[in-house]
């Protein structure tokens, strides 16, 4: 257990150290790197919990071998501003958010699709997030938040 | 009132807006601790080792290869068990570890602490357990018929009791019957079990942080097995992802003290999914024969019943969800004559408990799947025979009990029918093949394709039952107009915690209200289930911050000469209601700090005499729901369009919270309905991952319409009824009744009778 490797996260260099090769990225994340959003719900890539950006590509943390993400910028939901986003004020105003266990992969998925899909359909919002697995809202209000951010962006960008 | 209207956020923050939560930002800038983010530097890991067996005995457990691997820092077994070996809510009867038998695969045989997850998991690998294999129990019918033998020294029959009421013997014109199974339903709540231990620096004690329901009820059975005193033990509450009642009973609550103390370092232990699905408690699956009987007219007089539940391997609550399911038989209808036999049985399955609905779940899929062939050997269709029925306050139930809750059955039915149907058409629009049935499986054609309608309604008790001494208690401190509250009531996500503000806003007619940690420093709140924390806690607080404004009166009638019997809060000022005295509340409570407990009560309950006779419940809520469904019936695939409702709700204290309780229901609901099934075969569960066991996504999840039905409850302290269960319960048997439509217009013949309903229960292999 004496392997070094840097990992960029959220725009800065952050060493691993003394880490066993075969840690995912979400346990590096977590309990290395002390970034504690991503959260780890079944370890398999089932419930979209561990979300982050890697390399611009929303994947499962839990998923990715975190010495393998070495040359990739990393992205979490600690990296998206000291000020909450417009995403992440919708979900707590529409009601988006009750336990919140699934809400930081959420945050990063719904960031995710509004820079892909600035203006998505119902069904382009359920399908892009249907990797996110939430047992406590239902999902009716997330869906609402995604789209209050939608409209607005649009409204503010004429 | 549409769902896309209420409870947007405005400046207003008490009783009935529905202000925003107080953790939600740090929930979405992922500060909020949850209890598995707790931790630090040098804290060690713990883990436990299973048994893969349902039925065996334990003939040797050799740990030493385990105690020879590095970073491995101890492994305990029952032999390390300091104080009483068996826990439990109602009997204890399961052991903190598996001495000289196991009962259920995932039983716990041991623990160890570690340096890292891995170091953990090689060390279980590495500790040697013997087993000789027994032949497991699993048929409840071998356990009810007496064929079964013991499995465990209290024997298998969990509790049986019978139903008794009016005239055993009368009959009907008109007769239907059916046998409904219910599979087993798991709560798969997100945030996994995770708990950090701290014991006291010299002091024998420990600190115990976790996600629970509980915190009293667990502090009592954790104290017992580690052989302290209460007081040593303390519990703090750990942020909790989610808990549907998965976290009523305790799981890795004492292994995790147990390593801390012996030790005498911080523990943590989390579990992992595939471990959660074992170390959790289930709903019970179900086996429940109905048989109904009306006159013509489709006036029901008489129903007999006999539930069959599966409790698995230890008691846990299955003696109150049995009671739950046989006194809610009736459902929501008038019945003047009934027979009813319940049965929860001991088997080498997954211990069972408490989930989401308690027993009433079961119970409400069979007589509303009864309803139906009601309905349709009368000649009514589903919603008349359905308003022909409806009970109504002052009806006495099977029981004996009178209800005398407000009961708007009638109204949720006709509201529930009022909402609009969706304008999807069959197949969707554009012909977009993701919204057929099997979505992106792409399998269904669009011209296979048939639309059912179906409807379910459902009562279902609040609290506790049979005399339970339930209680919830709150603490309120005023002081320089900020209201500080502290209680120990469990925030599984549900919104306990905004609604407290709500609440001392109103009553105090401040805006600043602080929330002290949740721990077991102030007592008991009760469990965060049962549909209780509203009424309960929501009780307490109100009744703390009462407390505290009565003193408040107090100093200022004595200040200003005025009768404090006269004097009230308007916005945020006390005023004299017989004068022209104003004072912002703020200013009035400047002047030294006033601290006020309280213990809510519910009014008592009684156990059932031996013909399940007895006033046995608080109070009901009810709901009813209509679903939508395309089925293809040739593959058969499901997709839910719409799922509508109208819900008894008392008064809506924060729409928004109201809202998530009633869309995440229904979710949890079309679960049970269609896909989530925990499969054991031979004992053994099968699809312990997400890969297997399916849960509603994005994509299954259809729009929802509901309206609020808001006829406060006299009973109740807030005027509210509990919201969180009615919206799961209901829900399921109207998306399978949806089913039975499209398959019947589709000109099959064959029952189905079983959730979730699987493509060969559609198909009629």
């Amino acid at each position: 257990m004496s392997e070094i490797y840097t990992l960029h996260v959220n725009g800065r260099e952050r060493e691993v150290q003394d880490a066993w090769l075969g840690e995912n990225l979400l346990y590096v994340l977590r309990e290395r790197l002390g970034l504690m959003a991503a959260k780890g719900a079944c370890e398999q890539g089932e419930c979209g919990s561990c979300s982050v950006l890697v390399g611009g590509e929303l994947v499962c943390a839990c998923l990715v071998m975190a010495a393998s993400a070495v040359d990739e910028p990393i992205v979490t939901v600690e990296g998206l501003g000291d000020a909450p986003t417009d995403v992440q004020r919708a979900f707590v105003e529409t009601g988006a958010v009750q336990c919140g266990f699934c809400t930081p992969g959420l945050i990063i998925a719904a960031h995710h699709l509004l820079d892909q899909q600035p203006d998505p359909t119902d069904m382009q919002i359920r399908e892009e997030l249907s990797g996110n697995v939430c047992r406590c809202t239902g999902y009716g209000r997330i869906i609402e938040a995604v789209q209050q951010v939608a409209v607005a962006r649009r409204e503010e960008a004429r | 009132m549409s769902l896309t209207e209420v409870g947007r956020p405005t400046g207003h923050r008490g009783l009935g807006a529905s202000p925003t939560r107080p953790d939600g930002i740090a929930k979405v800038m992922g500060t909020f601790e949850f209890s598995s983010d707790l931790g630090g530097d040098g804290v060690l890991w713990g883990a436990t080792l299973r048994s893969p067996h349902p039925s065996a005995r334990i003939v040797r457990i050799d740990p030493s290869a385990a105690w020879k691997i590095d970073g491995v820092e101890t492994v305990i077994t029952a032999d390390d068990v300091p104080g009483v070996m068996h826990y439990g809510l109602i009997d204890q009867d399961q052991p903190v570890f598996a001495a000289d038998v196991v009962r259920y695969v995932g039983e716990p045989v041991a623990a160890v602490a570690a340096d890292h997850p891995e170091t953990c998991r090689r060390a279980l690998d590495a500790i040697v357990v013997e087993y000789e294999v027994l032949d497991p129990v699993l048929d409840p019918d071998d356990v009810v018929a007496g064929r079964a033998p013991d499995m465990h020294p209290a024997g298998n029959m969990l509790r049986e009791q019978r139903v008794e009421h009016g005239d055993i013997g009368a009959t009907g014109s008109v007769v239907v019957e059916g046998t409904y199974e219910i599979g087993m339903q798991d709560q798969a709540f997100l945030g996994l079990e995770a708990a950090l231990a701290i014991p006291d620096t010299g002091g024998g004690g420990v600190e115990l942080h976790v996600a629970t329901q509980w915190l009293h009820e667990d502090r009592g059975q954790i104290a017992a097995c580690l052989g302290l005193p209460e007081e040593q033990v303390r519990l703090v509450l750990g942020g909790v992802g989610g808990a549907f009642g998965a976290r009523e009973d305790i799981s890795l609550q004492v292994h995790t003290c147990l390593l801390a103390l012996r030790l005498g370092r911080p523990v943590r232990m989390h579990y992992n999914r595939a471990e959660s699905f074992l170390g959790h408690v289930h709903r019970h699956p179900a086996t429940i024969w109905m048989r109904h009987h009306a006159t013509s007219d489709g006036e029901i007089v008489k129903i007999e019943a006999r539930f069959v539940f599966d409790g698995g391997a230890y008691s846990s609550t299955s003696s109150a969800v049995l009671l739950n399911a046989i006194t809610h038989t009736q459902g929501p209808y008038r019945c003047p004559n009934a027979v009813v036999e319940g049965f929860a049985v001991r088997t080498n399955h997954l211990p069972c408990g408490a989930m989401r609905g308690f027993g009433v779940v079961q119970a409400c899929y069979a007589h509303e799947s009864q309803m139906d062939k009601l309905g349709a050997a009368c000649g009514l269709d589903p919603v008349e025979i359905r308003l022909r029925n409806a009970m109504r306050t002052g009806d006495v139930m099977i029981t004996g009990q009178t209800m005398d809750s407000v009961a708007p059955v009638e109204e949720c039915i006709r509201e529930t029918v009022a909402l609009p149907f969706p304008d999807e058409p069959v197949g969707g629009h554009d012909g977009d093949v993701m919204r057929l049935p099997g979505g992106a499986g792409r399998t269904a054609d669009s011209q296979h394709i048939v639309r059912g309608i179906g409807y379910g309604v459902a009562m279902k008790n609040l609290m506790y039952s049979e005399g339970f001494d339930d209680f919830a208690t709150a603490r309120c401190r005023l002081t320089d107009g900020v209201a500080t509250l502290k209680f120990a009531t469990a925030e599984v996500g549900q919104g306990f915690v905004t609604l407290a503000g709500q609440i001392a806003r109103t009553v105090l007619g401040v805006d600043d209200v602080v929330l002290d940690r949740i721990d077991t420093g102030v007592g008991s709140a009760g469990s965060t289930s049962a549909s209780r924390q509203t009424w309960m806690s929501g009780g307490a607080v109100q009744a703390a911050c009462e407390a505290v404004r009565e003193r408040l009166f107090e100093r200022v009638g004595r200040e200003h000469g005025l009768d404090p019997a006269t004097l009230a809060i308007d916005g945020s000022d006390v005023v004299d209601t017989a004068g022209a005295f104003r004072m912002g509340v703020v200013d009035a409570s400047t002047a030294g700090e006033i601290d006020e407990t309280a213990v809510y009560r519910h009014r008592p309950t009684e156990e059932l005499d031996e013909r399940g006779q007895g006033n046995c419940h608080v109070a009901f809520a009810f709901v009813a729901h209509r679903a939508v469904v395309d089925v293809d019936v040739d593959l058969g695939l499901v997709k839910v369009v719409q799922i509508a409702t109208a819900q008894d709700v008392g008064r809506a204290l924060n729409p928004l919270s109201v809202t998530g309780q009633i869309e995440g229901g229904i979710a949890q609901g079309l679960g049970l309905a269609v896909m989530e099934e925990i499969i054991q075969i031979d004992g053994v569960i099968r699809n312990a991952s997400f890969t297997d066991y399916l849960l509603p996504t994005m994509l299954d999840m259809p729009p929802v319409v509901a309206t609020l039905i808001e006829q406060p409850e006299p009973l109740s302290p807030l005027g509210a009824k509990g919201v969180g269960e009615p919206p799961c319960i209901s829900v399921t048997p109207a998306i399978a009744a949806a089913i039975r439509d499209a398959v019947r217009q589709a000109g099959r013949t064959h029952a189905i009778d079983r959730v979730p309903v699987r493509p060969i229960d559609i198909i009629g292999l």
